[in-house]
């Protein structure tokens, strides 16, 4: 069979797309579309689970399977899907609100389990669908409706904690970046296993310019760290570098050190300490802020370990015979016109 | 090992011929008296009794040795013909230790026998059960016939030679206690030395021990001018045919797989831990050459949620928890109920609210099955009967999911889940197959796919699978479009698939059987009961017959919709009396459909109902 030729078009479905003007959730929805055409792969096969937020309504607008489910509940129910059909590429929408506050249990255990599914959280640091509330990732002291005189409740680093949940992919990428975001797209389809992307995504309407510092024309020249593999890291023309010092990862001149000193990055180290590290150059988008992959490792899968197991109990056992599984506590017979049976079979 | 017991036949000695016995087995958690129940039981149904047990224990794995809170039992009644429950009264008592006598002395009859083990009535023993006198020494137990046993002696003297030492050596008491009950009661002695031998076929020292002391305890019996008269039950007159013993949590997992089979869709089963129906996954998650995946999620939210998405991806889909958990569930219900697709429910009650009594039958979430998810959301609700009618039950909640396109809660109980009963092997080929076809054909103009354009009969949507060329679309919890699926927020459509969401369900009345009427069609009064009560109102309303009654029983394992002759049926009875474990939540439906002034007998004690409660009851209302 050769592979389907398509374009863009034929992953637009035929609903409108409806989020604010000048969403960023535009642009993934675009890079993602892009991406799809160019893989080549038939359009059936991939799925598109999604939970409650803005940004779930993305699968509505994705020719393929699709689900529009319910708060935070997409990896699980992902899960379901992935687990029963690994013939398929499932994909997960979600956001900062709907991933890491009332779905994050859901999501830091389809992380640990490795489930083969692509994860992409559109972080927009903000409940933007329910017009403005802070969200786990709003910066501290952020005023919202509903932190009038300012949030006093501490945010979480995506990055940090899907490193801290064992993930074995874990990326970020900004919407306005389309080649940068494809980038991420394939590098987490081609994983086996769970792929994490934190996408940073500009709410215009309720957090507008939350990632001005990474995607500002003049401010990303100075705060942009692009990891890439097998590079030293170094960034805002070369004048910063990245380096490890007593266990943590610093910023300084790259005048200042020997460039032996400059950490090169690896995301394919098995302990994922020196990923942490790196995540915690920033706790958020402000000043200089990695992008890229941080992790990128093997490790089984969840739902390969549970389909080898039905395979591997079919060759021991043979295919199941549910008259002998009837029989399997032992039986008696009660004869036909005898008051008693009493012989015992087994 | 068999040739070295005993083998003199007990009823060479004085023999009283009983047509029913109830035992009741009771001592610490760690007694083993699951374990010796369990013996006994499987002997009994290999004699050919027909038998219901009742196993009861504690919330706590291992509550502190000696007290009350630590007991735990295993009631069983064998038969010379069809009971329908465990008891009420037992007519022997094992107890293994003061808190054991404690505990269950005052259920036992007026005048039955007890067998205690005399070396656990020490001081202290005695103390941490409340005795402030040894009741074996101040006339307590007087009027009773007592057997008194040194268990703990003989155990020790009885596996000294098997090579166990230390705290393994009084492991073995339990079968001290059945060696000495299958002298009394006349029990083969075959299957538990085959069955010890089995399980504990990697500890050759434990088997002999456990062997020894089963021998010791006939033995004893056989010596013991105390236990010179025995006991026994004949066989039972049952419809011919191959039985085997079986729990309700077994059959019911028996019944998922079957279905997978006569649907042949692959079983997923996605669940959280949870007494009592942990013992589904357990039972499920040993079957996997069957295709059955298993998967423990994270919490029950996720557990049902797995199962919308392996349903969405064309699975038989389950998911099984109990009261709190299913609360948990409620969301995920709703949501699967919207999509439209299939996925069993499974709720094992238990006492509630909240954490209640996890480990104790009732009826309780009746209301909460029927109504307790959010919006407009009439899922249909089946409800098992005994343990084994949880193997059928399963099959016809999976029949009902997959063709009408819709969640279905299956109701069973702690007593359900736990109790065993013989049940005669059904013909697998006479079982009907499940039509589950997935659409593969665009069924709309210019080759478009219509997801929630519906079939005339049933109305149920087609179910495309991922993977299926052509048919790409997406469904979600937002409203839909009417046909198209796509999302609608006009207010009419919101009415018309309200409307057709709910007739859908109630349209399945047409599709199950009538309720039966059982015994005096022609009484002033019928019975009307629902899940694990069957067994009791049934018995209650014989013994009532007994004394010259006339009454009427029906039992009803659709709770959603109802039976379509339910009203008529109803209607033809002057009084109708409904026995639940709980404060009259059937009664309420039967009053909201059918306005009706029917009886409610209530009861929320932790226990099932005892057959003279119903029985006293019916007698009550037919004076």
């Amino acid at each position: 069979m050769t592979a389907p030729s398509y374009t863009r078009a034929d992953f637009q479905t035929d609903q409108e797309v409806r989020w604010c003007p000048g969403c960023g959730d535009y642009t993934i929805l675009a890079s993602m579309q892009q991406f799809l055409a160019g893989l080549g792969r038939s359009r059936e096969e991939f799925v598109f689970i999604s939970g409650i937020g803005c940004a779930a309504r993305f699968p509505y607008y994705v020719e393929t399977y699709g689900m529009h489910s319910i708060h935070g509940r997409a990896p699980a129910i992902a899960t379901g899907v992935a687990t029963t059909r690994p013939d398929l590429s499932v994909w997960v929408i979600t956001g900062d609100g709907d991933g890491l506050s009332i779905g994050g249990n859901h999501l830091i255990h389809a992380l640990r389990r490795n489930v083969d599914l692509k994860i992409l959280l559109f972080n927009n640091q903000i409940y933007g669908l329910t017009k403005g509330q802070y969200s786990p990732t709003s910066e501290v002291g952020k005023t919202t409706k509903s932190t009038p005189f300012g949030s006093v409740d501490y945010p979480f680093n995506p990055i940090s904690l899907a490193l801290g949940a064992e993930a074995t992919f874990v990326a970020r990428t900004v919407d306005m970046d389309r080649n940068h975001t494809q980038a991420m797209l394939k590098a987490a389809y081609e994983h086996k296993g769970s792929a994490f992307i934190e996408i940073y995504q500009n709410c215009n309407v309720f957090n507008d310019k939350a990632f001005i510092d990474i995607t500002g024309k003049e401010e990303r020249i100075h705060n942009r760290i692009d990891l890439e593999q097998g590079k030293p890291i170094v960034f805002d023309e070369g004048s910063k570098a990245v380096v490890f010092r007593g266990g943590e990862a610093k910023i300084v001149d790259s005048s200042s050190v020997d460039p032996k000193a400059i950490h090169v990055h690896d995301e394919t180290r098995q302990d994922s300490s020196v990923a942490f590290a790196l995540s915690r150059l920033a706790h958020g988008p402000y000043g200089p802020t990695p992008i890229g992959i941080f992790r990128r490792v093997e490790r089984p899968t969840y739902d390969a370990g549970v389909n080898a197991q039905v395979v591997e109990a079919k060759a021991k056992q043979g295919e199941g015979d549910l008259a002998k599984l009837l029989r399997s506590h032992g039986t008696w017979e009660v004869k036909p016109g005898s008051p008693n049976g009493g012989s015992a079979e087994s | 090992m068999a040739d070295e017991i005993a083998t003199k036949d007990p009823s060479s000695t004085p023999t009283e011929k009983l047509d029913k016995l109830v035992i009741r087995f009771a001592g610490d958690s760690g007694d083993g008296m699951q374990l010796a129940g369990n013996r006994f039981t499987d002997a009994s149904a290999l004699f050919g009794n027909d038998l219901a047990t009742l196993p009861s224990f504690p919330a706590e794995i291992r509550a502190p040795a000696g007290t009350l809170p630590g007991v735990s039992s295993f009631q069983l009644q064998i038969a010379d013909f069809d009971i329908l429950t465990a008891g009420d009264q037992p007519d022997c008592l094992v107890a293994m230790n003061p808190a054991a006598l404690k505990k269950h002395f005052k259920d036992l009859r007026q005048g039955g026998t007890l067998i205690v083990n005399t070396d656990a009535f020490d001081e202290r023993n005695l103390d941490k059960a409340g005795y402030d006198t040894n009741p074996l020494e101040d006339g307590s137990l007087e009027g009773y016939r007592v057997i008194e046993v040194q268990m703990d002696e003989l155990t020790k003297e009885a596996v000294k030679d098997t090579g166990v030492s230390g705290r393994n050596v009084l492991r073995s008491k339990n079968f001290l206690a059945l060696g000495l009950m299958a002298w009394l009661f006349h029990r083969p002695i075959e299957p538990t030395i085959e069955w010890v031998n089995k399980k504990f076929s990697k500890s050759p020292d434990v088997a002999a021990a456990n062997i020894a002391a089963f021998q010791a305890g006939y033995t004893f019996g056989e010596a013991t001018e105390a236990t010179k008269t025995t006991f026994e039950v004949k066989p039972a007159v049952l419809p011919p045919g191959l039985y085997t013993n079986i729990n309700g949590s077994a059959a019911l997992a028996w019944g998922l797989i079957a279905a997978s089979q006569k649907s042949g869709l692959p079983l997923f089963y996605g669940t959280y831990p949870i007494t009592p129906a942990s013992d589904i996954l357990h039972e499920l998650s040993r079957h996997k050459n069957f295709g059955v995946r298993t998967f423990q999620a994270e919490d029950e939210i996720a557990a049902v949620g797995s199962a919308v998405g392996a349903a969405f991806a064309g699975s038989l889909a389950v998911t099984g928890s109990s009261g709190p958990g299913i609360a948990l569930k409620s969301e995920g219900i709703s949501l699967c109920f919207m999509l439209e697709l299939p996925m069993i429910v499974i709720n094992v009650q238990r006492g509630g609210p909240s954490t209640g009594l996890p480990t104790k039958p009732e009826q309780s979430d009746l209301l909460f099955s029927l109504y307790g998810r959010h919006g407009e959301s009439p899922i249909p609700v089946l409800a098992i009967s005994s343990p084994s009618n949880a193997f059928e039950m399963a099959i016809e909640a999976a029949r009902i999911a997959i063709r009408y396109m819709t969640p279905v809660l299956l109701l069973s109980d702690n007593g359900i889940a736990n109790g065993s009963e013989p049940w005669l092997l059904p013909d697998l080929d006479a079982i009907e197959p499940i039509e589950a076809e997935f659409a593969m054909e665009p069924n709309g103009p210019d080759g478009s796919f219509l997801p929630y354009m519906r079939n005339v009969h049933t109305f149920a949507r087609p179910w495309a699978v991922p993977g299926t060329p052509g048919l790409e679309h997406r469904i979600g919890g937002l409203e839909k479009e009417a046909i198209t699926g796509n999302v609608s927020y006009d207010p009419a459509n919101h009415q018309l698939m309200t409307d057709t969401r709910a007739w859908k369900v109630a349209n399945i009345a047409n599709d199950i059987p009538d309720i039966e009427v059982n015994g005096d069609t022609d009484a002033d009064l019928l019975v009307l009961g629902w899940g694990s009560s069957f067994g009791s109102i049934r018995a209650g309303a014989r013994r009532a017959r007994l004394e010259g009654r006339k009454v009427a029983t029906a039992h009803l394992h659709y709770l959603n919709p109802l039976p379509r002759n339910l009203g008529e049926v109803l209607n033809t009875y002057e009084k109708v009396l409904i026995p639940e474990l709980n404060t009259g939540q059937l009664l309420k439906v039967i009053r909201a459909e059918f306005l009706l002034d029917v009886t409610g007998l209530n009861k929320v004690a932790g226990e099932p109902f005892k057959v003279a409660e119903i029985a006293e009851k019916i007698m009550e209302m037919t004076k």
